[in-house]
C-alpha cells in the first residue's frame, strides 16, 4: 500500500530533522497542554462545587427580607406558615458572632438562634443528644447545641452534652452536639453554637426576623411552596422588592449555568491557543516546503505523482500535530498528578484546594483537535509543493 | 521512439529573448545510444528535460512511442518519468537522507508495488552497478563515482527503456568516469535507448551516433559545423 510507504516516509522525514520537527510540535504541545489545563482545573473545581452542593437538599427555600424594612416578621407568623399550601416546616434565623467561655478557655463563633425543625430543613445531623424542642423555644430554656469546632476549641473533646458554656454573661447547657461536616466552598461547617430563638432575641437584643427558612413536602412541590411564601410575603410587605424567596434548587441552576459558561469560556481560551500553535505548524511546514523544493523535484522526476506528494507532506504534519498532542497530554498528566499535589497550601490560602480533572472527553477532543489541525494547516503546504514543476524545483538551490 | 518536429523553448531574460531551443527535430530510434555533444549554455540540459517529461516545449510537437506528450495530464507524465525513463544527472541527485538501498527503492515505491517485488528489484540494480555491500549507506558516506553508481541503479531500478544521462561523467575523475561509461555500454547492449549529454569530446566517441547542439539548433557532427562549435 502506498499509504503505508507514505507514513515510513513521514516519520523517517520526522527523525530525520529532530530539532526542526521539535519546534513545530511545541505549539501544539503547548496548545494541547493549556487547553487540558485549563478545562480541567475548571471541570475539577465544578465537581468540588457540586459535591458541596449536593449535600444540600434541594428542597430548601429561603427566604430575606431586603432593603427598607416596611414590615416586620414575628416568630408566630412563620410558624403560622407551616403546613399551609405545599410549605411543610419553616424556622427563622438571627445570627451573630459572640465569644463562648467554658472554664477558662474561650472561643469566638457564630450564634444561631432559631426554632425546631431549623436543623431538618438544614439537613444539619446531630451526632450525639438532641436538637431545638418547641418547649425550649416557648420557655426559653437555657440549652445549646454546639459543632464539633466549638467542642474541640472550648473542652478539648467531643463527650460535652451536660456541660454548661457561658454566652454574653448567661449559663447555657449543651444539649446536642452536631455530626461534623467539614468545609464547604472554604467555609467550616463545624464552627456554630445554635440557642433557642427566644433567647437569641434577647441576647442579640435584636428582635428583627431578616431570614427565615423553609422546606417543601416534597421535592415536586418546591415551586409551588415557593408561590405560597411569596403570596405571604407580599401581602406583608407590599412590595415584591423588599424580599426574596429563593430555593436551594434555583440556586443549583444559577450556579451550573456559571459553570457551564466558565467551561465554555476557558474552552475558547484555550482553543486560541491550539490555533496559534496549528499556525506554527503551518509556518514550520511552508519553511520545510521550501527547503525541500530540490527534493520534491527529484522526488517527481522519479515519478512521484501530485498526490504522492500531498499525501507526503500532509502524513507529516497530521503525525507532527498527533505526537504534539500525545506529549501534551503526557505533560498534563505530569501537571495533574505531580505538580497540582506538590504545590503547597501556603499559596492557595485557607482551605484553598486546587483539583484538575482529565477527563475522556477532554482528552479525545484535544487529539482530534491536534488531526484537525494538522490536516487543516497541512494541506496547504503541501497542496504548494505538489504544485511545483518538477524542472523548476529541481533547479532550485 | 523519440520524435521532436519544431522544438522550441525560449526564455525571457529581461529584455533579452533566449533561444535555449531553436526549432529542434530529433529522432532517437529505439536501442539507439545517441551522444549529444555541444558548449555550456548551449541548450543541452533544456532539450533533455523536455525529452524527460520534465519540462515543456514552448513550440512543437513532441511524440514518445507514438504518444503525443503535450496532450498528457501531469499525472500520465508522472508515469512516464516513473516506467518509461530512468535519469541520470550530472549532480547525482541522490535524497541525502535516505539510503542508498531507499534511494533506488524510491521510483518502485511509487510505482505500488509490493515489498518483496522491490527488495528484489532494488538488490539486482545495486548488484548491477556493484555496490550490493553499500546499500546501507548514506550519499555523503560515499564517493562520488560510487554516488552516481546509485543514481545510475535507481534509473534502472524501473527497467526503463529509455536511459538519459545529462553529464553523467561531468563531476567524476577518469577512472570513475570510465566506469560509469562502462555501464552505459552494458545497458545499451541489453536493449536500452541511450541519450547521453556531454561537453566532452571524447566521451561522445562512445556513441552509436553523435549530435551537436549549438545556440539551441542541433546539427549531426558529420554536417559541416559552424567554425564556433568545432572550436568550442
Ligand atoms: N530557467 C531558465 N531561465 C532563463 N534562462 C534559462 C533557464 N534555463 C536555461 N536557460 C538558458 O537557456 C540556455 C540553455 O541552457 P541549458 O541549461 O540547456 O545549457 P547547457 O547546454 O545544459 O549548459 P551546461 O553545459 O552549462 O549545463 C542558456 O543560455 C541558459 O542561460
Ligand atoms: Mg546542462
Amino acid at each position: 500500500m502506498k499509504i503505508i510507504q507514505a507514513f515510513k516516509m513521514a516519520f523517517k522525514a520526522i527523525a530525520s530533522n529532530k530539532m526542526r520537527s521539535f519546534l513545530t510540535m511545541l505549539g501544539i504541545i503547548i496548545g494541547v497542554l493549556s487547553f487540558t489545563v485549563m478545562v480541567g482545573i475548571v471541570q475539577g473545581s465544578t465537581q468540588t462545587l457540586t459535591d458541596s452542593m449536593s449535600n444540600l437538599d434541594p428542597n430548601m427555600i429561603t427566604t430575606r427580607m431586603m432593603g427598607r424594612r416596611t414590615a416586620t416578621l414575628t416568630m408566630e407568623e412563620i410558624e403560622d406558615l407551616r403546613g399551609k399550601g405545599s410549605v411543610n416546616l419553616t424556622a427563622p434565623l438571627i445570627s451573630t458572632t459572640l465569644t463562648a467561655k467554658a472554664g477558662v478557655n474561650t472561643h469566638s463563633t457564630t450564634v444561631e438562634g432559631t426554632t425546631d425543625g431549623y436543623d431538618q430543613i438544614r439537613g444539619l445531623e446531630i451526632a450525639e443528644g438532641r436538637f431545638l424542642t418547641e418547649s425550649d423555644v416557648q420557655n426559653r430554656t437555657s440549652v445549646a447545641i454546639v459543632g464539633v469546632t466549638v467542642a474541640d476549641e472550648l473542652f478539648g473533646q467531643r463527650d460535652v452534652i451536660g456541660e454548661t458554656i457561658n454566652i454574653d454573661g448567661r449559663k447555657y447547657q449543651i444539649v446536642g452536639i452536631f455530626a461534623e461536616k467539614g468545609s464547604s466552598m472554604g467555609v467550616s461547617q463545624d464552627d456554630h453554637i445554635v440557642i433557642p430563638f427566644t433567647l437569641a432575641q434577647r441576647t442579640f437584643r435584636n428582635t428583627n426576623i431578616s431570614q427565615f427558612y423553609a422546606n417543601a413536602t416534597t421535592e415536586n412541590d418546591v415551586a409551588a411552596a415557593v408561590e405560597t411564601i411569596e403570596a405571604f410575603m407580599l401581602e406583608k410587605t407590599g412590595n415584591e422588592d423588599h424580599f426574596n424567596v429563593q430555593s436551594q434548587e434555583a440556586t443549583l441552576e444559577t450556579m451550573n449555568t456559571m459553570v457551564s459558561t466558565m467551561t465554555l469560556l476557558t474552552g475558547f481560551i484555550a482553543s486560541i491557543s491550539l490555533l496559534v500553535g496549528g499556525i506554527g505548524i503551518m509556518n514550520i511546514m511552508l519553511v520545510s516546503v521550501s527547503e525541500r523544493t530540490r527534493e520534491i523535484g527529484i522526488r517527481k522526476a522519479i515519478g512521484a505523482q501530485r498526490l504522492d506528494i500531498m499525501l507526503q507532506f500532509i502524513i507529516e504534519a497530521v503525525v507532527l500535530s498527533l505526537m504534539g498532542g500525545l506529549i501534551g497530554l503526557g505533560l498534563s498528566a505530569v501537571v495533574r498528578y505531580v505538580v497540582i499535589p506538590n504545590i503547597p497550601a501556603s499559596l492557595m490560602g485557607e482551605n484553598g484546594s486546587l483539583t484538575m480533572v482529565i477527563s475522556g472527553s477532554v482528552l479525545t477532543m484535544s487529539l482530534m483537535f491536534s488531526v484537525v489541525i494538522g490536516v487543516i494547516f497541512g494541506t496547504y503546504p503541501a497542496l504548494k509543493a505538489s504544485k511545483l514543476l518538477p524542472i523548476e524545483a529541481l533547479r532550485y538551490e | 521512439m523519440i520524435e521532436l518536429k519544431q522544438i522550441s523553448k525560449r526564455y525571457q531574460m529581461g529584455g533579452d529573448i533566449i533561444h535555449a531551443l531553436d526549432h529542434v527535430d530529433l529522432t532517437v530510434q529505439d536501442r539507439e545510444f545517441v551522444a549529444i555533444i555541444g558548449p555550456s549554455g548551449s541548450g543541452k540540459s533544456t532539450l533533455m528535460n523536455i525529452v524527460g517529461c520534465l519540462d515543456y516545449a514552448d513550440e512543437g510537437e513532441y511524440f514518445l512511442d507514438g504518444e503525443d506528450v503535450s496532450e498528457l495530464s501531469s499525472r500520465e507524465l508522472a508515469r512516464i518519468r516513473n516506467k518509461k525513463i530512468g535519469f541520470v544527472f550530472q549532480q547525482f541527485n541522490l535524497l541525502g537522507k535516505l539510503t542508498a538501498y531507499e534511494n533506488v527503492e524510491l521510483p518502485l515505491i511509487y510505482q505500488g508495488i509490493s515489498m518483496s517485488e522491490r527488495r528484489e528489484l532494488t538488490e539486482q540494480a545495486l548488484e548491477r552497478v556493484g555496490l550490493k555491500d553499500r546499500m546501507k549507506h548514506k550519499p555523503k558516506e560515499l564517493s562520488g563515482g560510487q554516488q552516481q553508481r546509485v543514481a545510475i541503479a535507481r534509473a534502472l531500478s524501473t527497467r526503463p527503456t529509455l536511459i538519459l544521462a545529462d553529464e553523467p561523467t561531468g563531476n567524476l575523475d577518469s577512472k570513475s568516469g570510465y566506469d560509469i561509461m562502462q555501464m552505459l555500454h552494458e545497458l545499451h547492449q541489453q536493449g536500452n535507448s541511450i541519450m547521453l549529454i556531454t561537453h566532452d569530446e571524447k566521451v561522445s566517441m562512445e556513441a552509436q551516433r553523435r549530435l551537436a547542439i549549438y545556440d539551441g539548433k542541433v546539427f549531426p557532427v558529420e554536417a559541416d559545423l559552424p567554425e564556433e562549435v568545432l572550436n568550442a
